[in-house]
């Protein structure tokens, strides 16, 4: 038993032209038994940014609070928003400090800065920051999603355009994924609007 | 009068002051002039190097200083103060730098050094700095220049003088100074604000100036990033060369 499949979950997020996407499942598992399918693992972090948690997910939902905290403190203090770079900077220091009793979380960061320029990255358990400029995936189907997005994947896609690709390419590595499924998740983050769709898929 | 109250710090005196405060006031004021002024492109700050002997090897005294490379200091009062400061400054910034890889802003550090001022007001068997301080940076929201008293409380200046001389620079700049002035402009201005209540020869070696203002970032980290930097004794020289 590993601790990180035991709720299992898959998070993508992808770069596009002048517009990010992430997309999660929407299982919550107990090993074997699936426990609800309303789970999606993204949280709003500012206007146009957003953290997912892939892992175990009483750690994604307490570290979402503490992030919520951190972020409106910052908001507080220098009388502006945070930027998406810095927010992974962030989330990486905080992980960091708990480097000998971990959280057990994957986050994936994915938003637009002040001058709309698109950010993604990931981090490992104790908060190894790694940045791409095309997409980064998380969870327990993290081997077919690499192999969907290499694939799928090319640069300066349209929102629409990125939509697709990044809902194909999570929908097909969670049906291949006992743990991941029940549905998904996505939002297309543009510098006018979020646009946030729900997909059916397998519903096993 | 206040004799009765003056001793413990933390005692509020019947008029409502904490005299500690006060005398500490007393002591920047007895301290050399320093100034500073805000450009519309960078801030200037400047003070004079004034030893007590000619045999002083005055290139081993640093009385401006940088904090980070976006932000630097200079102060009127104690000295070894002044240090004690200094560093607690730079700890904050590599603090900040660290959780979130990036520079404080300048209001952000203002703040963290103007509570450890307050701090040094309020706690016991501590007596507050004798120092004031001008801190200069430069960030996303432009130039900005603080002001930071012995009591912890802060404020923005477009043009300020701490000090000995502090009125007499103040009316100096006041009529000097304008909205749209550019950073050559201001270091000459604070070089003349100076030499107003300047004892002795001013040369390159009795006074030091720093500047924040467009530069190249030496960490390659962001282009273009202004850095703050002292100036070195030549320069200073072709910039009094121009007022003589």
């Amino acid at each position: 038993m590993s601790i990180m499949s035991y709720n299992g979950g898959a998070l993508v997020a992808m770069v596009g032209k002048n517009c990010v996407a992430i997309a999660s499942d929407k299982r919550l598992g107990v090993q074997l038994m699936t426990v609800s399918t309303e789970f999606p693992k993204m949280y709003q972090a500012t206007e146009k940014s957003y953290v997912g948690f892939a892992g175990l997910a009483t750690d994604s939902q307490t570290l979402s609070e503490r992030l919520r905290f951190k972020i409106n403190m910052y908001r507080l203090r220098e009388e502006r928003e945070i930027e998406p770079k810095t927010l992974s900077n962030m989330i990486s220091s905080t992980l960091y400090e708990k480097r000998f009793g971990p959280y057990f979380v994957e986050p994936v960061v994915a938003g637009l800065n002040k001058k709309n320029e698109p950010f993604i990255c990931v981090m490992d358990v104790i908060g190894c920051l790694n940045e791409a400029d095309d997409f980064v995936v998380s969870g327990t189907s993290s081997q077919s999603l690499y192999g969907m997005c290499e694939s799928l994947w090319e640069p300066d896609l349209e929102p629409e355009d990125l939509f697709e690709t990044i809902s194909q390419a999570l929908l097909n590595s969670i049906d291949r994924d006992c743990l991941s499924g029940w549905g998904a998740l996505v939002h297309i983050i543009t510098p006018e609007r979020v646009i946030t769709r729900t997909l059916k898929g397998r519903q096993d | 009068m206040t004799d009765r109250y003056s001793f413990s710090l933390t005692t509020f005196s019947p008029s409502g002051k904490l005299v500690q405060i006060e005398y500490a006031l007393n002591a920047v004021a007895q301290g050399v002039t320093s100034i500073g002024i805000k450009a519309t492109n960078g801030v200037v700050i400047a003070t004079e190097k004034k030893t007590a002997s000619p045999l002083i090897d005055d290139s081993s005294l640093e009385k401006v200083a940088t904090i980070c490379p976006n932000i630097g200091i200079v102060y009127s009062g104690m000295g070894p103060d002044f240090r004690v400061l200094v560093a607690k400054a730079r700890k904050a910034a590599q603090k900040y730098k660290q959780v979130y890889d990036e520079y404080p802003p300048t209001g952000i550090l203002v703040k963290e050094v103007a509570s450890v001022m307050q701090e040094f007001t309020q706690s016991g068997g501590v007596r507050p700095f004798g120092v004031s301080l001008l801190i200069a940076g430069y960030d996303q929201t432009g130039p900005t220049l603080y002001q930071v008293d012995p009591s912890g409380s802060y404020w923005a200046w477009k043009a300020s003088a701490i000090g000995k001389n502090m009125i007499n620079a103040k009316t100096f700049l006041e009529k000097r100074y304008s909205d749209d002035i550019e950073i050559e402009d201001a270091v000459h201005t604070a070089i003349l604000t100076l030499k107003e209540g300047f004892e002795g020869q001013m040369t390159e070696n009795s006074i030091e100036i720093g500047i924040i203002g467009n530069g190249v970032n030496l960490f390659n980290s962001d282009k273009d990033r202004p850095l703050f930097k002292k100036l070195a004794p030549s320069e200073v020289k072709d910039y009094l060369a121009n007022i003589a």
